[in-house]
């Protein structure tokens, strides 16, 4: 019998460390040749690690979310014969963006940016486990194990007892007892008065206390790092306006019923790139890199535009490159290729990155105001809100127009509210008379 | 007359009212109780009290006639005694007398108002009494109504004349010669056992077909064998059909529909108590009914704001110490505090002889409740202590659940057992299993190690029988 070491490979681009974000594989498992072991991700690419050789587990080198150097041993596994010299650290690989899974979304403007909902949630999730569920795990005979009582069974206490659930306003029903025949004792009602809900077995409407652990891990590791460092490091000024898109929409739906067959539909978020375009050309200095350790603004003249892009794994931005370079069937395609890309997993590194700045929507799903956060280090977001037919006071009367909000971030180190507004207005400008969009000015 | 206004008015100085009364009064709240009779209602005026008075005096007299007829191997040689059935009426008068002065005490202690005269709504929140010293009107913010029960009457049976309800059985100032009495239930039976142990000829009419329907065959199996032996004739299945014309005879239909004639002195009424609804202008009100009691929830509001209803008129079982602790209940409610009714048991005793106490369920109802039951019995044939005191006759009997050995009811037929209800009752509502009572030290040698064995024989584990 040999041994033979399998070391975190060398993903490339001059990468030092890995993040093992699923093993495949435990410790005494049979692997074949090819199987894969485990999947590490740098950055933003996930990369599965297959056995080059048959034998079984010995010895796996870290925990799913455990950064791994490169080079560093990573699994031993036992083998027949000899065994092989430690693995270089050119094991093959195969990469694959294991983020994203295909899923219903199927516009890209209807993807749904998971920014705020990553702030809102702490990323830390609690392991606890209720003393009483350790308990109840134990023979029901024991006394201090909480008796579950019959539907419709009365609770016992002494009166005492009974009398202190009344006084503080406890229904005795919810409290179980871990006296001699589930008798509720003057503990039991301090425990629920100190934990209720830990406590409570209620019937019909039960109470749960089991708490699952969750490892922060892969992506979603990486976008909690993101969100925490681009709040923390930008003071965001969000901005929110409302903008006509009656005449966008008539203009959309015509394009859409003469369209030649090889173009795909469009969907609103092409005719905002274009927008955005235009309106950059005039404000070039809202699409630009702000590097703050160094103190430089880096401000691009290709615009290349982040699509924030819901996928089963999470949040993740592909990248429409120079959109100056394109039309609007051109930045439709390049959307939908890139919508799909991500969501089928298969999106490059190169896809995912390099933006200058990001369009967010959570379209379809509603809402009339978002608060984006910026993709750091980028300094303007502009998220896009729900189509509605809004009243709309034209100076006589109320006319039925289609309505939109546009709720847009920046970094106001670098921006001031001032420029932020007039680069919204300038935008709003052009999608309510979106002629102005493809006209020469 | 200057009205009276206050934060309560107690309608009714039984025991329910009372308590009520004085238990607000301790909590600082401005109350005042209404009764025509002096405090103690019912209970404590012809009830309990006195009929207890009456059955110890019954007890003595027998006890000494036993001993006078040579029958006795205790060795104790005595003449025939003799009763003066009016001196016994004025000791127990004085007994009653006593409490009503202790009652009142106590009211006033707590600064309860005491008006005189009988209660009459004029609406929700006014009452108006008629005193001796004219019209006296109260308004109250709450009112409680307690106004109690009273015997039923049967209407081929009207009362008077040698008709007699236990009212007028409790100050008899002699002896009857013969006593019908009409229902087997505990008050015609503890009545009939003492009149006969007094050396009444007594008959129990009673229409069902065994008396104290109410308790299982196994406890009144008992108190029937004592009645054979005191001579008082039972006839179950038969109806009292109303006076002879000659008015010197009871007409029974017996259970085989025969009707005989019964020559008795005096026919004592004792068909159950009816709540009393009418004669306090309840026709101002608007009260939920349930059946002819008023309908009350569990914090003993009625359909009514600020009109509450305690005790016997409020349903059954029909018990003293079921109004006390609803009227306890009823003032803190008032005071503001949280309250409401948990009491998971009620005593019952019947003072016939020997006594019967039940608390909680008895095997059958357990059985129908549905679960699994176990039931230990421990006889007091076998207690030191019952020999000693001549009182074999009896037992102590535990109902628990088998699976978690939770007591569900404890009944005990026995001389001297009442005195066993406060611990049945305490082993109930603190939720006590069979190993509870079995696993405390009860002192040798009483009556009350019976139950500790019940329990034990309810575990299997005997250590007595």
């Amino acid at each position: 019998m040999g041994e033979h070491l399998i070391k975190m490979p060398d993903v490339g681009e001059g990468i030092a460390e890995a993040e093992v974000v699923e093993w495949h594989v435990k410790v005494g498992d049979l692997v074949r040749e090819d199987m894969v072991l485990a999947a590490v991700m740098t950055d933003k690419a996930t990369v599965e690690i297959p056995s080059p050789v048959d034998g079984e587990v010995a010895w796996l080198g870290a925990q799913i979310g455990e950064v791994v150097a490169i080079g560093s041993p990573l699994i031993r596994l036992t083998v027949e014969g000899e065994g092989i010299a430690p693995a270089s650290g050119k094991a093959e690989v195969r990469t694959a963006n294991k983020q994203a899974q295909p899923d219903a979304v199927t516009d890209a403007i209807a993807a749904e940016t998971a920014r705020g909902v990553v702030a809102d949630h702490p990323a830390k999730s609690v392991a606890r486990r209720g003393p009483d569920d350790a308990r109840r795990s134990a023979g029901q005979q024991l006394y201090g194990v909480p008796v579950r009582r019959a539907e419709g069974e009365k609770p016992i206490a002494s009166p005492a007892v009974r009398l202190r659930a009344r006084e503080a306003g406890i229904d005795l029903r919810q409290v179980s007892g871990t006296g001699p025949a589930g008798r509720i004792t003057h503990e039991d009602l301090d425990v629920y008065i100190t934990h209720g809900w830990r406590t409570a077995k209620a019937h019909g409407l039960a109470q749960k206390t089991s708490v699952e652990q969750i490892k922060v891990a892969g992506l979603r590791r990486k976008i909690a790092e993101k969100m925490a460092i681009s709040k923390s490091r930008i003071p965001h000024i969000t901005y929110v306006e409302e903008v006509d898109v009656t005449a966008l929409e008539d203009l959309r739906a015509a394009l859409n019923s003469s369209k030649r067959a090889d173009r795909p539909k469009l969907t609103l978020l092409p005719f905002v790139m274009q927008a955005l375009v235009k309106a950059i050309a005039e404000y070039p200095h809202l699409n630009a890199i702000y590097d703050d350790d160094a103190g430089l603004i880096h401000q691009h003249s290709g615009v290349h535009i982040g699509i924030a892009t819901q996928t089963k794994a999470g949040l993740v931005v592909p990248v429409v490159q120079h959109a100056e370079g394109r039309d609007l069937w051109g930045c439709a395609i390049e959307l939908n290729r890139l919508a799909e890309a991500a969501k089928a997993g298969t999106a490059t590194r190169e896809e995912l990155g390099g933006s200058t700045i990001t369009i967010t929507s959570l379209g379809a799903i509603g809402g009339i105001v978002t608060t984006p956060v910026i993709n750091y280090p980028e300094v303007a977001i502009l998220g896009v809100n729900k189509i509605m037919v809004r009243p709309v006071w034209d100076g006589a009367t109320f006319i039925p127009r289609k309505m939109m909000n546009l709720s847009s971030s920046f970094d106001h180190r670098v921006i001031d509210g001032w420029d932020a507004a007039i680069f919204v207005q300038r935008i709003k400008t052009l999608l309510e008379s979106p002629a102005m969009i493809f006209v020469e000015t | 007359m200057k009205d009276i206004s206050c934060k309560l008015l107690v309608i009714g100085a039984g025991p329910g009212g009372y308590v009520c009364a004085i238990r607000a009064g301790q909590l600082g709240i401005d109350t005042v109780i209404v009764d025509a009779r002096k405090p103690g209602g019912t209970c404590l005026n012809v009830g309990c009290i006195p009929s207890k008075a009456l059955i110890h005096a019954a007890e003595e007299y027998d006890r000494i006639v036993h001993l006078a007829s040579g029958r006795s191997s205790l060795g104790i040689r005595t003449a025939t005694p003799e009763i003066s059935l009016s001196e016994t009426i004025e000791w127990k008068d004085g007994i009653v007398g006593r409490l009503n002065g202790g009652v009142a005490a106590l009211l006033k202690r707590a600064k309860v108002k005491m008006v005189g005269g009988w209660a009459r709504f004029c609406d929700g929140k006014t009452v108006e009494v008629e005193t001796e010293t004219g019209r006296q009107v109260i308004r109250a913010e709450n009112i409680v109504i307690a106004t109690g029960s009273a015997p039923v009457e049967l209407s081929n049976l009207p009362f008077g004349g040698r008709v007699i309800s236990s009212t007028e059985a409790l100050s008899l100032t002699a002896v009857p010669e013969s006593l019908a009495v009409i229902g087997g239930g505990y008050i015609g039976l503890e009545l009939g056992t003492a009149f006969a142990k007094l050396g009444a000829k007594v008959t129990i009419v009673e229409a069902q077909d065994r008396i104290l329907p109410l308790y299982d065959a196994e406890l009144t199996r008992r108190v029937g064998k004592r009645l054979r032996t005191l001579g008082v004739e039972v006839l179950t299945g038969a109806k009292a059909k109303g006076l002879a014309r000659a008015g010197d005879a009871l007409l029974v239909e017996a259970a085989d529909g025969r009707e005989i004639p019964l020559a008795v002195d005096r026919v004592l009424v004792t068909v159950g108590r009816k709540p009393v609804t009418q004669g306090w202008g309840i026709e101002e009100l608007a009260l939920d009914m349930d059946g002819p009691f008023i309908r009350v929830g569990e914090r003993c509001e009625t359909s009514m704001r600020g009109i509450y209803a305690i005790g016997d008129v409020t349903g059954e079982p029909m018990l003293a110490h079921r109004a006390m602790a609803q009227g306890e209940m009823v003032a803190e409610i008032i005071a503001g505090h949280k309250r409401g009714w948990d009491k998971r048991a009620i005593p019952a005793v019947c003072f016939t002889d020997p006594e019967i106490v039940a608390v909680g369920l008895a095997p059958d109802e357990a059985h129908r409740g549905g679960g699994e039951v176990r039931v230990g019995l421990f006889p007091f044939s076998a207690s030191g202590r019952a020999m000693t005191k001549q009182s074999e006759d009896g037992f102590v009997r535990v109902v628990a659940r088998a699976d978690n050995h939770l007591v569900l009811g404890i009944q005990a037929v026995g001389q001297g057992v009442s005195e066993l209800a406060a611990a049945f009752g305490l082993a109930l509502e603190m939720g006590a299993r069979l190993e509870d009572i079995a696993g405390t030290i009860h002192a040798h040698p009483t009556q009350g190690e019976a139950f500790q064995e019940a329990a034990l024989k309810g575990l299997g584990r005997e250590l007595h029988f």
